[in-house]
């Protein structure tokens, strides 16, 4: 099944082909991603990391193709420093979300990556953006990535408001188990970060952890 | 995002649609949108019917080339009269299902047309039948087709339940399909369900304002 040589298979870019989802509850927000790293057919990273953090309490979901993604990350990281630097304080989830925006908008022709931008401040509570293309939107909760196509059915129908800290995690995980079963590109584990007032938790479902559905 | 259909390929008039069917304790409900469209810029019809009844307890519905589909089903109906003629016993479904399947595979290169059939018969009670646009057969006790099927693959995985009641059965598939429709730009209008078991053939019709609504409608 493998024909490629080595050097054939990374002539391929590395896409985070992928599933992000975040969503907000009162008092915080939580946000998942599977872990699948693909360069065309092969898996190159089966446990990726794709939440990556852009300060304290703000997180950001990457999508896409990797190396835009973590590249924007890693510059919005640097000016969100600075920025709360200038200002004294923690930064909004607002400020982080728009200066996302700003590089995905002002490169859309040559960077293909989506991040959803999700995390606490003392101004507006949890919150969760998206920043498709360049829109910068706030949504009570945002999935990105080629395997959100397949449970935008399944989120339109479980999402409700007033779902509690406890809730939102496990939507989260069903829709990133739903998703992961049926998306090529998406899988691995499932990584889910909160982020509320009094802390930030990275937690980690292992394969075997996950929720089952009634054809497995 | 991308669509990851071939009915955004289909020449002509296209069922750009969401199908699906399911198996219930007792029978099965099979369901589909109304909308036929031309590409993705003109609904050339708001009410189009794509349950064809192919027997007394068989059903198919159709996806892909509205020509396509019209003209498969038109044989298929006739071998399957004539077939049971001969047998002196209603079809199988999965007889139904083997002559879609047999006409999309002989004719793969010209056809762009999928079916999901779903049926009773005395033999294996309740069934439902998938057959993909190369000519592909297999049994599922719930299937989806059509653009509008990416969409509700994770609710159909998560909500549908083996052995439902009839009523628990038709409030699955008006969901999936109302769904699809809302986040599919090429699905849409009414919903069409027909509900099949031994004692007969039930049509519903769910009009738009009596569809479910979800948390940001």
């Amino acid at each position: 099944m493998l024909e490629e040589t080595g050097p054939g298979c990374l002539s391929e870019a590395l896409k985070t082909g992928t599933t992000i989802i975040g969503v907000e509850y009162d008092g915080g927000v939580v946000l998942g991603s599977d872990s699948r790293v693909s360069a065309g057919a092969s898996v190159v990273n089966r446990v990726m990391n794709k939440l990556s953090p852009l300060h304290d309490k703000i997180y950001c979901a990457l999508s896409g193709s990797a190396a835009d993604a973590q590249t924007i990350a890693e510059v919005v990281n640097y000016q969100l420093d600075v920025h709360s630097m200038e200002i004294g304080e923690d930064p909004q989830v607002r400020s982080a979300a728009t200066l996302v925006r700003n590089i995905s908008y002002k490169y859309k022709e040559e960077l293909s990556a989506h991040l959803i931008v999700a995390g606490w401040d003392r101004r507006d509570g949890g919150q969760v953006f998206a920043t498709l293309n360049g829109l910068l939107t706030r949504q009570p909760f945002a999935v990105g990535g080629s395997g959100s196509s397949y449970v935008y059915g399944f989120v339109d129908a479980e999402y409700h408001r007033g779902m509690s800290k406890a809730q939102s995690q496990q939507f989260v995980v069903n829709t990133l188990a739903l998703a992961m079963n049926r998306d090529g590109s998406s899988g691995g584990v499932a990584y889910v970060v909160t982020i509320d007032e009094h802390n930030t938790e990275e937690k980690v479902v292992l394969g075997n952890n996950l929720p089952t559905f009634f054809d497995q | 995002m991308e669509k990851r259909s071939t009915d955004s390929q289909v020449k002509g008039v296209s069922t750009g649609t969401t199908i699906l069917a399911a198996v219930y304790d007792g029978g099965v409900v099979i369901g589909s949108d109304s909308r036929a469209s031309i590409g993705g810029d003109y609904v050339s019809s708001k009410t189009i019917n794509k349950l064809i009844q192919v027997h007394d307890r068989i059903f198919a519905c159709i996806a892909g080339s509205l020509a396509d589909a019209q003209a498969v089903t038109k044989a298929a109906k006739s071998h399957l009269s004539f077939h049971s003629v001969q047998m002196e016993t209603p079809p199988l479904v999965v007889a139904a299902a083997s002559v879609l399947k047999e006409l999309c595979y002989r004719n793969k290169e010209e056809l762009q047309a999928g079916f999901i059939t779903a049926g009773w018969d005395r033999k294996n009670g309740p069934q439902v039948y998938v057959v993909s646009l190369g000519g592909m057969l297999i049994s599922q006790p719930v299937t989806i087709a059509g653009s509008g099927s990416t969409y509700i693959y994770g609710y159909v995985d998560a909500k549908y339940k083996p052995n439902m009641s009839r009523e628990q059965c038709l409030q699955f598939a008006t969901n999936a399909l109302a769904l699809a429709m809302g986040r599919d730009n090429v699905s849409g209008g009414v919903v069409h369900l027909v509900v099949i078991t031994e004692e007969g053939v039930e049509h519903v019709v769910v009009p738009g304002d009596k569809l479910p609504r979800f948390h940001d409608e």
